[in-house]
């Protein structure tokens, strides 16, 4: 009874374990990795070995295809969940000097008495990420990208620390409490679309999406139609636009008119 | 010969203490993402509690019963007190200190990842460190299986190992390998990113290194099941098992088959080469044969035991079985699970047709059924079997044990059948609201609610289940006499030194994972550019 006995070709049931596995595994391999690929005629290899990478699953670079050159920019911006995580006492103050500028459309406490967007309380993140789109062009907007083009890197980051820090006062159009709509509460599952709140505030923040309570009704509406048409597309990933796209007209009415008469203090606070 | 009862007692009633809890959540789910519960207004509550019920169903409940019943098994099929106690009690402690430590973070809602892991999904590292401890705990059982089993050899040179103890160390040994791949994920890949030393991880390679735990840890949770239908379901019926060595070579395709398939998982994964999914799948068709040759053979069994009780007729014995014995019914009720759930996973291991099934609720119907319920089922008939032994009292009230099998084969039933059905409709799994008044899915409203029910008839049942035991602890004391496993109609005398021992299947079983995973981790592992950014959860 040692290991010796066992472990040898002249022990039968060695032999037999050792020979059926063997051989399955070779049989297997070759139907796998030779047969099964040219089996696929709108697939071409260049030779066996091609066909034997490709089933191995090498990793190929892809042919260097010309890419055509994109008409529209799309946004370069890369957010982490550490994206700006330390402000700084200095940094918000120097924010707050470079704010002046903005206070003409934007309020001077961040909120805006025409259909400019609010800017009070919002996500440090989501400032700084459209600051970034308006400045390199993947989101335009005839008003608002020339105050961003000259902007540096740390203007940007420290107007992004002094609009997350001011308070998120209640805005300037609220109208008596609406129904919420389903597609609000909801989304529609069925076509792919979550709860806005689940990556608006409400519920959840999804980092780079903006809370947007008391928000302009009139801006928030020219936002979603623009993400449908495709005028707007800064979103990463699409996810915005795969969202505007599915949504009805009236859909749109009513989220942008609910969310208006909202006050912000629904909105998650970020840790 | 039960000497360490106390040992065992605590995994089972730890084991069937978290159950208690994770079937409390199970019932919960089902219930507020059905048409009948009320739109949960957070969903991140769903996914704790679905963390929670997953990590202790599929990591903690199954390998406590494993563990209980291996040290069970080494006892009293080996006839030998078990050496090593104060390591089987470290390695209890450790289990308890591990779900404690992951089960703060998931309460707190810091580490919403599921039991699956998901990465780039992040949560604390509290979490994965727990997991680590039950799999350590574990680990530390694995090897005094196999040092019992060498202590008991160098006592009886050349003795057939006894049937039971043979296939718990084969268990034993499959589960110390599979956990591997996971252990790997967790050490080198996820527990440094929770621990912020790193910010990047390959989910890709982490999948791969997670397919390898998945597909043979199923066979870890049905190792006691299986152990049961040939050790004690035959004896506690009358019967003898048909053939010892049928019995032996099942357990040993095990070790060898069930892990180099685990990339059947990662189907739908651009990042694994076509030839190996290609490779994988065809072992996967040999899986089936273990259980193939289980069934005949418990079968057979089962037609001695009618037979010896003067059944006649082709099928006609079926009648002169002991029906009345919760032993019969439960490996009834668990055949039924298992040839509906097999059915089903036919459908899950073919590549074309799995593309219509994949994450939808099909497969947690699936998996539900044949786990839940056939692998399950079995697991109550050991603890009815063993309690006596364990307690020292009598089980009297056999018509309630009958009930609570009965409750648990049709909750089953009427949980999983609406479940696999919504599945083919296209119902996707892991999502904690659905809009049933849509249109497009109100026709699936129906079947959800059924579902439903039969989660708390289930509920029901595994309260049932716990008093039973909790009763059990107080009734009249009875000498239950010893614990004896059944014999086999040959009962063996010597075996072929392969069939006595694991060396051979286990060095095929790591062969065949070096050939099917060697290439496809390395590759994933030495390619640059392939790690993506951790997305840690709660964070803004
Ligand atoms: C002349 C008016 C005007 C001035 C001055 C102005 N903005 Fe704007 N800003 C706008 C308008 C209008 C929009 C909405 C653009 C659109 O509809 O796409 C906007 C949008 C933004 C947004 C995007 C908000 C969101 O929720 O997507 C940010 C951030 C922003 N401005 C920051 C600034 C900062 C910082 C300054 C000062 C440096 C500034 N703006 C100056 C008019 C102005
Ligand atoms: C998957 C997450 C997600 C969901 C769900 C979602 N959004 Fe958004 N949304 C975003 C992101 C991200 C942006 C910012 C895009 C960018 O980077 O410019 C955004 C931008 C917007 C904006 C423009 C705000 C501004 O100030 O620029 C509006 C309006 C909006 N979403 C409305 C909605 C509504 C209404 C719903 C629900 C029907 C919804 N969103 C659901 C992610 C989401
Ligand atoms: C009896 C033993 C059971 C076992 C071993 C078990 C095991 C599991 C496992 C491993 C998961 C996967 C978790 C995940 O997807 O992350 C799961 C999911 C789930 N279980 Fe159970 N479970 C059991 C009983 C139940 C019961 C009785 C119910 C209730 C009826 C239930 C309801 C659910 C639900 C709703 C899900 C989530 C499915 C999804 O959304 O994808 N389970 N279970
Ligand atoms: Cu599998």
């Amino acid at each position: 009874m040692s290991t010796s006995e066992l472990f040898t070709f002249r022990n039968r049931h060695f032999s037999l374990a050792v020979g059926i596995t063997a051989a399955i595994l070779i049989v297997t391999a070759i139907a796998g990795f030779l047969v099964l690929p040219f089996a696929q005629p709108w697939v071409q290899f260049a030779n066996v070995w091609d066909a034997i990478c490709s089933a191995a699953g090498v990793p190929q670079r892809a042919p260097k295809v010309t890419v055509p050159e994109q008409s529209t920019r799309l946004s370069e911006v890369v957010l982490t969940s550490s994206t700006l995580a330390r402000p700084s006492q200095e940094g918000i103050g120097r924010g707050a000097t470079l704010a002046q500028r903005c206070a003409i459309c934007h309020g001077p406490t961040g909120v805006s008495r025409a259909d400019s967007p609010n800017l009070a309380g919002q996500y440090a993140a989501v400032i700084y990420k459209q600051l970034l789109d308006f400045r390199s062009g993947a989101r335009t907007n005839a008003v608002m990208s020339p105050f961003a083009v000259n902007l540096t890197d740390q203007e940007i980051a420290d107007l992004s620390h002094y609009y997350a820090y001011l308070p998120r006062l209640p805005a300037y159009h609220p109208t008596p409490q609406l129904p919420k709509p389903s597609i609000v509460i909801y989304g529609a599952p069925m076509r792919g679309i979550a709860p806005c709140g689940s990556c608006h505030g409400s519920l959840d923040n999804k980092i780079g999406s903006p809370w947007l309570e008391g928000q302009s009704e009139a801006y928030m509406k020219a936002q979603l139609q623009a993400f449908a048409s495709g005028e707007r597309r800064n979103d990463i990933s699409q996810q915005m636009r795969n969202i505007a796209r599915a949504m009805t007209p009236q859909e749109i009415d009513q989220a942008a008119s609910y969310y208006a008469s909202q006050p912000p203090d629904v909105v998650k606070a970020v840790d | 010969m039960l000497v360490n009862r106390k040992l065992i007692l605590a995994h089972f009633w730890l084991a069937f203490a978290v159950f208690g809890i994770a079937l409390t959540l199970g019932a919960w789910q089902m219930f507020i993402r059905s048409p009948i519960g009320t739109w949960l207004s957070n969903p991140e509550l769903y996914y704790r509690s679905l963390t929670a019920h997953g990590t202790v169903m599929g990591y903690v409940f199954p390998t406590l019963v494993a563990m209980g019943f291996g040290y069970a098994i080494s006892e009293a099929a080996l006839q030998q007190r078990l050496v090593g106690v104060r390591w089987a009690w470290a390695g209890f402690w450790l289990i308890v200190a591990g779900s404690v430590m992951a089960v703060i973070p998931i309460a707190l809602g810091r580490a919403s990842v599921l039991y699956t892991f998901y990465p780039p999904l992040i949560g604390n590292v509290f979490y994965y460190l727990g997991v680590v401890l039950v799999v350590v705990g574990s680990w530390i059982w694995v090897a005094l299986m196999s040092v019992n089993l060498r202590v008991w050899r160098k006592a009886h040179p050349g003795a057939p190992v006894p049937l039971a103890m043979f296939a718990n160390v084969a268990g034993s040994y499959l589960w110390a390998w599979t956990a591997v791949g996971a252990a790997l994920e967790l050490l080198l890949q996820i527990i440094p990113v929770a621990a912020g030393l790193k910010s990047t991880i390959d989910a890709g390679l982490a999948r791969v290194l997670f397919s390898w735990t998945l597909h043979a840890i199923v066979y870890f949770w049905l190792m006691p099941t299986y152990i049961a239908y040939y050790t004690i379901v035959p004896r506690a019926i009358g019967g003898r098992v048909y053939s010892d060595s049928m019995a032996r070579i099942s357990f040993i395709l095990f070790l060898v088959v069930a892990m180099p398939i685990g990339m059947h998982h990662t189907f739908a994964d651009p990042q694994v080469g076509a030839g190996f999914k290609f490779i994988h799948s065809a072992f996967t068709a040999l899986v089936a044969l273990p259980t193939l040759l289980t069934v005949f053979t418990i079968c057979a069994s089962v037609e001695i035991a009618a037979r010896l009780r003067g059944g006649r007729g082709l099928f006609g014995w079926i009648r002169a079985l002991p029906w009345d014995n919760p032993m019969m019914l439960a490996l009834a009720f668990s055949f039924v699970m298992l040839g509906f759930g097999g059915a089903g996973g036919l459908i899950n291991m073919s590549y074309q047709l799995d593309a219509s099934i994949h994450n939808t609720q099909w497969i947690t119907g699936h998996f539900h059924l044949i786990f839940g319920g056939a692998i399950v089922i079995m697991y109550f008939a050991i603890a009815y079997d063993l309690w006596p032994h364990l307690t020292g009292r009598e089980l009297i009230d056999l018509r309630l044990i009958r009930t609570q099998l009965w409750l648990w084969f049709v909750g089953m039933i009427v949980t999983t059948f609406p479940w696999h059905w919504v599945g083919i409709l296209g119902m996707p799994r892991r999502m904690a609201y659905f809009d049933f008044g849509d249109p497009a899915i109100a026709p699936q409203a129906l079947s959800v609610t059924f579902s439903a029910i039969g989660g708390f008839i289930l509920l029901a049942s595994g309260i049932l289940f716990i008093v039973i035991l909790a009763r059990g602890m107080r009734a009249p004391r009875a000498d239950a006499g010893p614990y004896q496993f059944a014999l086999a109609v040959h009962q063996p005398t010597t075996v072929p030194v392969a069939l006595n021992t694991h060396g051979l299947w286990v060095a095929l079983m790591i062969a065949l994972t070096l050939t099917n995973y060697g290439y496809p981790i390395l590759t994933l592992a030495l390619s640059e550019g392939t790690s993506v950014p951790a997305v840690y959860v709660g964070a803004q």
